[in-house]
């Protein structure tokens, strides 16, 4: 049986991420250890209900008990050390320093990705100038000549093969930024940054989902990421560089 | 009966858990309808709104967590059958056990107001998450609704609270001669262990709520931030605090709540697999220490709610390996129960039946566990209906099996009638079906990306569209299993019913059970008949033909060796 050539069995979605390969892998690989336990498991009850041979007791608990523990906790520790490589692989450390640097906000119930120009700096903002109506839902101080650049888009546009720092914050209310198809997924959260780094691989359109309920617009606060190589994607910048 | 009597006032919490389920899963059908089909109309109301969605799932969670699987098993069965299965003739605290019933009856009724008042029920979900929760303007239902939710949990946790202290005061105090600790029944230590877990988690609980009632109302900001943007009103607070804290403090309830749902059924699993069975419960006191540590362990596990909340990478990797290792004491009570069923070949009477689809719906329900332990995997499924079929299937369905093997098992005592064999095994088939066929497939719509909490699938960003679509077919055939289940209580019902309306046959012990609540003299207040206990429960002989209760004073032949 191998576990890449039949991920459909388990309805995963694509993978679109550098990452994602190995975060697969252990998903698949728990999956399948998790269905063969619950098909001996169920072997076993059932076989239990339906055979009658009483045996003199005692049993031996050490074989029934401790040893099959022994091996239960062997394996569950096995897995969640893999698990921890995963994670502090992806989380122990910040992006490289040659990251793109995105910042996300999250609001009900619209994502904003802002860029932050030629000068690789973004400028302040401030809650009391945020309007969307007025253009500047993310509250762009005018008077700061590092923001006079920055380029806020309702699009992630990125150029695949290239790591991403994303700077996530929310206005209102918890929000979840997920992409499924980058196996990525964190909570922006009012009152705090948090940093996330992934590399896209395959140019393509994600759905971005929100995925911590945040009211009535819940369900429609999606919005898209496209990977596009990298010459279309200094062309898009350019373009949006150009702009004001 | 007097209104304090232990006998009414669980008969009381049953009728509310009963009240509580029936609309708990009448909301959830509207759900799966209106999710399969979002056009689909109401009767009597027409189609559901987005806000309309999120207060069904709001009450469904809150009813069906605190109303069904913590009052039934811990404040219902704890009162019918606690003191008796001990040896006492009463609660330790009559007047206060009364008290807290009918503030969980005022609880009840806070919450169902919840919907009629202007904006309807709350839209946050049971784990009502500031900011979110913590202003008006964050949407319709969050104003006076969620005001209703936070007056009713507070209530909730207060009875529960007084509820947690009788039951343990009862247990340590109350226990008739000779019922030393290590004859109690796993019932009774199920019951012990989450009463010392509702205390501690019901007064964090109940200390959350304030502090979010002040955020609402009395302009502190434990949980919100110096500023925030609601809604186009900038809302600025003198405090700088964080939504994270909240997270903490519901979390270090919310998780053992689900122990407290869990833990006497567990007991009362062990309990009947081994009346069945006609023998011991293998590794009885390595039982007794796996169920305190799950207790134990199970207020060290509440981050693995938020690995992806904005917590430290760190605190991420603790409280991997802290739920990690609660799955050894529960695989440790899977093994107890296969052994002590390996080749016993049981009778199969209907309570027995809900013992093992409880033992089926834990391991099918657990195994899912430790994958969203580890933090790098619950990266991806955390919120998605992976977690939902999880939970649905170790504490809802696991839970509700509890109930259902209590009721059939102990029906002799309550109604003085044990209920129908044919309707009680259609009933289980029924359930167990119905119970797979609607949570298994939400492992595969989670795994494919489905959200929690979505009003629907369809009508939103094209990529979102694409990328749920495939998750449709699965979303009829939940849906359609959702509603075979729901139908699949009704022979439960006609059994109640129809039991009822026969009349009374007091058979003395029918499944030949060796534990107090079945003594002739249970209910007896005389004080020549008080109890006395000679033996540990669950003694048969070697063949299994003969059993020792654990009042028989005289033993007659050899009991089976541990």
């Amino acid at each position: 049986m191998s576990l890449q050539a039949n991920p459909n069995f388990w309805h995963l979605p694509r993978n679109a991420a550098l990452h994602g390969h190995a975060l697969d892998t252990h998903l698949l690989l728990n999956l399948w250890i998790a269905l063969a336990l619950l098909a001996f498991a169920h072997i076993v009850l059932l076989a239990g209900v339906a055979i009658r041979n009483r045996t003199t007791r005692p049993h031996n608990k050490t074989l029934l008990e401790y040893l099959p523990l022994a091996a239960l906790t062997l394996l569950f520790f096995g897995l969640a050390v893999r698990a921890q490589q995963l994670w502090a692989a992806q989380r122990y450390t910040g992006a490289d320093l040659s990251a793109m640097q995105v910042e996300v906000t999250g609001m009900q119930f619209a994502w904003y990705f802002r860029y932050p120009g030629p000068d690789a700096a973004f400028g302040n903002t401030k809650l009391s100038l945020a309007s969307a109506a007025e253009g500047n839902p993310l509250g762009l101080d005018p008077d700061d000549p590092y923001g006079r650049d920055d380029i806020v888009s309702s699009q992630l546009v990125l150029p695949a093969g290239r790591e991403v720092d994303l700077t996530l914050r929310a206005q209102d209310v918890i929000h979840g930024f997920s992409v499924p198809e980058m196996r990525l997924k964190q909570n922006a959260v009012p009152g705090q940054t948090v940093h996330i780094h992934f590399t896209p691989q395959t140019p393509g359109d994600y759905a971005i989902l929100c995925t911590q309920v945040c009211g009535l617009g819940h369900y429609r606060m999606n919005a898209t990421m496209h990977v596009v190589p990298q010459a279309d994607f200094a062309a898009w910048l350019a373009a949006h560089e150009a702009k004001p | 009966m007097s209104a304090t009597h232990h006998r009414t006032i669980g008969f009381g919490y049953l009728a509310i858990s009963l009240i509580a389920v029936v609309i708990g899963t009448l909301l959830s059908l509207a759900m799966r309808l209106h999710l399969t089909w979002p056009n689909w109309p109401l009767p009597l109301h027409g189609p559901i709104l987005p806000e309309e969605y999120l207060a069904l799932v709001t009450m469904h969670g809150t009813l069906m967590l605190f109303f069904v699987l913590t009052v039934a098993p811990q404040s219902g069965f704890g009162n019918l059958i606690l003191p008796s299965q001990i040896g006492a003739r009463r609660m330790a605290f009559p007047c206060l056990n009364a008290l807290s019933l009918y503030l969980t009856v005022a609880s009840l009724i806070t919450l169902l107001a919840a919907t009629f008042v202007p904006g309807g029920g709350p839209i946050g979900g049971w784990t009502a998450y500031p900011p979110l929760s913590s202003t008006p303007l964050a949407g319709p239902g969050q104003g006076y609704g969620m005001d209703c939710w936070l007056a009713a949990i507070a209530m909730f946790s207060i009875a529960s609270t007084i509820s947690a202290v009788n039951t343990l005061t009862t247990i340590v105090k109350l226990r008739c001669e000779g019922m030393t600790w290590e004859r109690l029944p796993l019932t009774v230590w199920g019951w012990f262990t989450a009463a010392l877990l509702s205390v501690l988690a019901f007064s964090v609980l109940l200390a959350a709520l304030l502090l979010l009632f002040c955020d609402r109302h009395l302009h502190t900001a434990f949980f919100l931030p110096s500023q925030e943007l609601i809604n186009g009103v900038l809302l600025q607070h003198r405090g700088d605090g964080s939504p994270l804290l909240w997270l903490h403090l519901f979390w270090f309830f919310g998780h053992p709540e689900v122990y407290i749902a869990i833990l006497p059924g567990m007991g009362l699993t062990s309990m009947v697999i081994a009346n069945f069975a006609h023998r011991r419960v293998f590794a009885y006191h390595l039982m007794i220490a796996t169920t305190l540590l799950i207790g134990f362990l199970g207020i060290l596990v509440w981050g693995h709610h938020m690995f992806v909340a904005g917590l430290n990478p760190f605190a991420g990797t603790a409280f991997s390996i802290s739920t990690i290792a609660i799955a050894i004491p529960a695989s440790a009570k899977v093994l107890s129960w296969l052994a002590t069923l390996w080749r016993s070949k049981p009778e199969l009477a209907t309570p027995m039946l809900f013992a093992l689809g409880f033992v089926s719906l834990f391991i099918t329900g657990g195994l899912s566990g430790p994958i969203l332990a580890q933090p790098i995997l619950d990266e991806y499924l955390h919120n998605t209906f992976f977690v939902v079929a999880h939970f649905h299937l170790i504490m809802a369905m696991a839970g509700v099996f509890g109930l259902f093997c209590a009721t059939y098992y102990w029906a002799p005592i309550l109604f003085h009638r044990r209920l129908s064999e044919p309707l009680g095994k259609l009933h289980f088939w029924g359930t167990i079906l119905g119970a797979y066929s609607t949570f298994l497939p939400m492992h595969l719509t989670g795994l494919a990306g489905e959200p929690r909490h979505y009003a629907q699938l369809t009508g939103i960003t094209p990529a979102a569209s694409s990328l749920l679509q495939s998750t449709l077919p699965l979303q009829r055939h939940i849906t359609a299993s959702a509603i075979f289940l729901a139908c699949a209580q009704l022979p439960f019902l006609l059994n109640l019913i129809l039991t009822l309306r026969r009349t009374a046959e007091a058979a003395e012990n029918p499944w030949q059970a060796t534990t107090l609540e079945w003594s002739p003299y249970a209910d007896s207040q005389q004080p020549e008949e008080a109890p006395v206990v000679h033996h540990g429960p669950c003694h048969y002989s070697a063949s299994g033909r003969e059993f020792l209760t654990q009042w028989s004073t005289e033993t007659t032949f050899q009991t089976e060796p541990e």
